[in-house]
């Protein structure tokens, strides 16, 4: 099996369409994940209007949009990964992942700050924290901010899943042959694209819809 | 029954005789079906058993015609299951207007009812034979569902809502009342009776329990000692809408829509009173969401429908 | 296993742990399951019985009310995750879809091995949460009941449960893939055995329901470890929301459940009537149309529950429509048997239970379905009832049927069909007799869930004790004669059955990569009335009597 990982495959073209076909397939599974959290965001936030708008603009505002753009700045770097793979510049693809996974550190970074400003602040209903809101209807402020933990953790979770990936095909990256780099960095590629779409949806439902 | 085995529920109640012929016609459709389907297979499996001399000629593996018109066949008499069953299930909307309102409060691992007249009874339910009764549910803790297998009845009582369930008892006598969403460790233990009983024997047994304080009468005290009155009462300094009349009515919000002023829109403008806003008014009152149990808030809606004028019943969703 | 014997198999290379373990054969992966998920049916089948007995009086005389609660909720969980919705794809599917497509293995062979891992990492948070204390939710999970007020392992459980999850999702992943890249040439989708139509119509259902439940089963755990109140009504959260996650992906999860049973029984009866599936597109397109319907029905779990009357007749006229690709289904079989040349080994047999069992489940659904007779039903024992007629008289019967049809595929060896055959109707008998009354029970009232019941319910309670017990010898004797054959069974050969699908034309075991040359499909699944097939048949039976 000259070039293939499974031994199902004939040729390395084969291995290379099936593999794009499972990720998709994978985001499909995903997007209804992703897809029922927001239908319950979305339930709230109709019953809950006037609080969850008021609780909104407790989020930071200049660090959602500054993580946005180094997201988005990600998913371009991803793409010149995928870029360079099927040129065959090795060197490229690994510096265009390596500032992949850099730009995603950078966001979870962020987000941390970011959560740390929340919990300082009181707004954090987990964990036991004291939760302390100033503003009208705390009782449902604490849903929304039950529910913008869970999303955004849920959303950093899969983020760092894909940095995991991402170190693991560079450690791999030397054993791996031409063929097998390139379906790799495809299907990556793929995933991480979609990660980003989440956020690109997050981010204006959780910071920006209320405002 | 024959020799004490139980093979028919009784019918006691208007609904039950109905929900019966469609239950005996499934039945019916059911046991022709999986006869005639047994007997094909059995009969194919005799016939056609390997080494018989059947005759085996004209073999077929697929005939459009046969398959569209079992197609077909099951479609229609789906359709006709389906559009039976619906048009008696939509009556549960539809209470008799004069019905009688009892009000049942679902908790771990209890039944409480409380009459109009304000008799409480827990775990028993005493109701007259021949006229509609609602009960209007609550639960306190976890859901509860009320089940009154010889009615043919059964609704959820849901934390945070309250749901209706009506019925005319038909015949007199105990019926079992039963817990039917698993509610926790006793969840078999919650249950009890229901008793149907002639409508005079219905007044005399209340005539016996007292007449105890109406839950509209509880409810207008609980009214006053939380405060409510001062601010909606007639003679308040603060600006809040005048509660006469207002159950079954339409409210215009400051949103420029319309609600009608149901039993969810009165529990909602309790526990949240910032989400609907009436029109004209300032969202200056207090949330009551933990302040009140679900027995306290059956007593405020029934004083606020006790300030319409009656048939309140009949304005149900 | 003796495959000292059987030189050149795929149970030749390598007996040890690692050989077993580290193993991405699909092949193996099968056997891996086969073995775990039988304890799992067993450890779910003990506690069944122990409820049985429990309930054969009408105090609750042998245990607690919390002992049982656990019995029954944990039987719930265990069945359904742990044993219903991996077993026909992860064992029997996991060793076939390859071999019937000719294809080496699946697409992701490591993905395979993997995702049983994921498994057993999943089974032991669901085993500690038996051992340590229990859960008492019942498999349902309600809220609030299982946020703000159970005690047992309930986050446990649920987090086990999630982890099952991506196992059910890689392999579904995985089977999507393999169906679409690795069909043999010549194998187009209308040439496929109906067991892989519903392999696949069964993955898509993986692959999209599952993550529901994960997101709702999340949510639980986060509001019982951190009060975040998403389903709690003093928060302003709606504990009917949490029905609506849940069956959204627990409906269709039953015909994850079912679907592969359909497809083992298709198999099963073309082959011992010696006749072609009767009306095959329609079956293997009835497939699909129930795994998009039943995306559609989860309310109708919900008619009582205070979800507003219309969206309750529009999920009943829903499942009504998905009753239909069932009847059609139903009708094809049926309908295959004629003109046939029909015998009966123990595959067989198993396969018309099925019909049978399967016939007069589906048709209690009918009730179910229908609005103002649901009312009276929900919660009783006529559910209960009709749920274990299609998914322990479907389900388990068809993959039973299937177990001893490939059995002598996947081992190289034959079991005793006298055996067989009573085992097969003792789990006939028994089944009917422990569920039959259950219908009864369900119409006179009697709710589900109770530790105790009010005595005028005893005798038909009694009946289904009984019945229990003869089911449990019923599931014991294949365990004992397949266990024997393993070592006593004489050897099989390559088609045993003389069946027309491609997994039959490679050895009995079959090598390591399925096929010494890599098959090519010129004829529609089942030409069992091609020349050639029609009379000859080998026959185990009568082979044994000659001994």
């Amino acid at each position: 099996m000259s070039g293939t990982e499974s031994v199902a495959f004939d040729t390395p073209q084969r291995e290379r369409s099936a593999d794009n076909f499972a990720i998709w397939v994978f985001i499909g599974s995903e997007a209804m994940l992703f897809g029922a959290i927001f239908l319950v965001f979305l339930i709230a936030h109709i019953d809950f209007g006037p609080a969850f708008a008021a609780a909104s603009k407790h989020l930071s505002l200049p660090l959602g949009t500054f993580n946005t753009a180094v997201l988005i700045t990600s998913s371009f770097t991803m793409a010149l990964a995928h870029m360079f793979s099927s040129a065959r510049r090795w060197r490229a693809t690994l510096l265009a992942l390596t500032a992949t996974a850099a730009l995603a550190l950078c966001f979870l970074v962020v987000k941390g700050i970011e959560y740390g400003r929340e919990i300082g602040e009181g707004l954090a209903p987990v964990l036991g924290l004291p939760f302390r809101y100033a503003g009208p209807d705390p009782v449902h402020a604490e849903f929304f901010f039950g529910l913008y933990f869970t999303m955004t953790s849920l959303h950093a979770l899969h983020l760092i899943g894909g940095i995991v990936v991402i170190v693991g095909m560079m450690t791999l990256w030397r054993t791996a042959s031409p063929a097998n780099r390139v379906r790799r960095v495809v299907a990556l590629g793929l995933y991480w694209h979609f990660v980003d779409i989440v956020w690109v949806f997050m981010f204006p439902v959780l910071y920006l819809i209320n405002r | 029954m024959s020799f004490g085995i139980p093979f028919f529920p009784q019918e006691a109640s208007s609904q039950a005789g109905q929900v019966d012929a469609l239950f005996y016609t499934l039945l019916a459709f059911s046991v022709v079906l999986g006869l005639a389907l047994t007997g094909l297979v059995v009969g194919y499996a005799v016939k056609y058993r390997v080494g018989s001399k059947a005759d085996r000629t004209g073999k077929r593996s697929r005939s459009l015609p046969l398959e569209m018109s079992w197609t077909i066949a099951s479609l229609v008499i789906a359709f006709i299951f389906f559009g039976w069953g619906a048009v008696l299930f939509l009556r549960r909307d539809h209470p008799p207007a004069d019905a009688l309102e009892i009000t049942g409060l679902g908790k771990q691992w209890i039944w409480q009812f409380r009459h109009p007249g304000g008799q409480r009874e827990i775990n028993e339910l005493h109701v007259p034979v021949g006229k509609a009764v609602v009960v209007s549910l609550a639960a306190q803790d976890v859901i509860h569902s009320f089940y009154v297998p010889a009615f043919r009845i059964k609704q959820d009582a849901v934390p945070g809502r309250t749901t209706h369930i009506w019925f005319i008892a038909t015949e007199p006598g105990r019926y079992h009342l039963f817990c039917a969403q698993y509610c926790g460790t006793q969840h078999s233990e919650m249950g009890g009776w229901v008793t149907a009983m002639a409508p005079e024997q219905y007044t005399a047994w209340l005539n016996r329990q007292g007449e105890g304080e109406t839950l509209a009468a509880s409810g207008e005290k609980l009214f006053r000692a939380l405060g409510c009155s001062g601010c909606h009462g007639p003679n308040s300094k603060v600006r809040a809408p005048s509660l006469d009349g207002i159950f079954g009515r339409p409210v215009a919000l400051d949103n420029q829509q319309t609600v009608i002023a149901d039993d969810r829109y009165l529990r909602d403008s309790i526990l949240n009173p910032k989400k609907e806003i009436a029109a004209g008014y300032q969202p200056v009152m207090p949330s009551f969401d933990g302040l009140i149990d679900e027995g306290e808030m059956q007593m405020l809606l029934a004083y606020l429908k006790s300030l319409s004028p009656q048939p309140a019943a009949g304005a149900k969703p | 296993m003796t495959n000292a014997t059987m030189p050149g198999t795929y149970l030749a290379e390598g007996s040890g742990p690692r050989a077993w373990l580290l193993t991405t054969d699909h092949k193996r992966v099968a056997w891996l399951y086969l073995i775990s998920l039988t304890a799992f049916f067993f450890l779910g089948g003990a506690m069944a019985v122990l409820m049985r007995i429990e309930l054969a009086t009408p105090a609750g005389d042998l245990v607690s009310d919390d002992v049982y609660n656990r019995l029954f909720s944990l039987h719930g969980i265990i069945m359904v995750w742990f044993f219903l919705i991996p077993s026909i794809p992860a064992t029997l599917g996991n060793f076939l879809l390859p071999l019937m497509i000719g294809a080496r293995d699946l697409a992701f062979p490591r993905l395979n091995l993997a995702s049983w891992y994921v498994f057993i990492f999943g089974s032991l948070f669901a085993l500690f949460a038996v051992v340590a204390g229990g859960v008492d939710t019942g498999w349902t999970f309600y809220t609030p009941l299982s946020t703000l007020y159970a005690n047992g392992w309930v986050s446990t459980a649920a987090f086990g449960v999630f982890i099952v999850g991506f196992s059910t999702i890689m392999t579904g992943i995985n089977f999507i893939v393999t169906v679409h890249t690795l069909r043999a040439p010549g194998l187009t989708w209308f040439r496929l055995p109906i067991f892989v139509w519903t392999l696949y119509a069964t993955s898509l259902v993986m692959v999209l329901a599952t993550p529901v439940l994960a997101a709702s089963l999340i949510l639980i755990v986060l509001e019982r470890i951190f009060g975040i109140g998403i389903f709690n009504p003093e928060l302003g959260g709606d504990p009917l929301l949490f029905q609506h996650l849940f069956w959204f992906y627990s409906h269709p999860a039953v015909y994850i459940m079912i679907l592969p049973g359909m497809g083992v029984v298709s198999e099963v009866l073309p082959c011992f009537s010696r006749r072609p599936l009767f009306g095959y597109k329609a079956v293997a397109l009835s497939s699909m149309a129930i795994a998009v319907f039943g995306f559609l029905v989860w309310g109708h779990h919900m008619f009582v529950s205070g979800q507003s009357a219309y969206a309750g007749v529009v999920f009943s006229f829903l499942s009504f429509c998905v009753a239909i690709p069932s009847a059609i289904k139903v009708f094809n079989w049926s309908l295959t048997l004629r003109k046939a040349e029909i015998s009966f080994e123990t595959p067989m047999l198993y396969a018309l239970f099925f019909l049978a069992l399967f016939t007069f489940g589906g048709l209690a659904g009918l009730f179910l379905a229908a609005l103002a007779v649901d009312v009276h039903l929900h919660d009783t024992y006529f559910v209960i009832a009709h749920f274990h007629y299609i998914m322990v008289g479907g389900m388990v019967t068809a993959y039973m049927a299937g177990l001893h049809f490939w059995w002598p595929k996947m081992t190289g060896r034959t079991y005793s069909e006298t055996a067989g055959r009573i085992a097969a109707t003792v789990t006939f008998v028994g089944f009917n007799l422990t569920f039959f009354p259950q219908y009864m029970l369900g119409f006179d009232g009697m709710p589900r869930r109770y530790h105790t019941y009010p005595p005028e319910f005893q005798f038909w309670h009694v009946l289904s004790s009984a019945g229990a017990v003869v089911l449990a010898i019923g599931y014991l004797m294949p365990l004992f004669y397949l266990g024997l054959s393993l070592f006593r069974g004489a050897r099989a050969p390559d088609n045993l059955w003389n069946a027309t699908g491609l997994e039959w034309q490679t050895s009995s075991p079959p090598p390591p990569h399925n096929f010494e040359t890599m098959p090519v499909v010129t004829k529609p699944a089942y030409a069992y009335d091609m020349k050639g097939l029609e009379h000859e048949r080998f026959s185990p039976h009568r082979e044994e009597a000659a001994q």
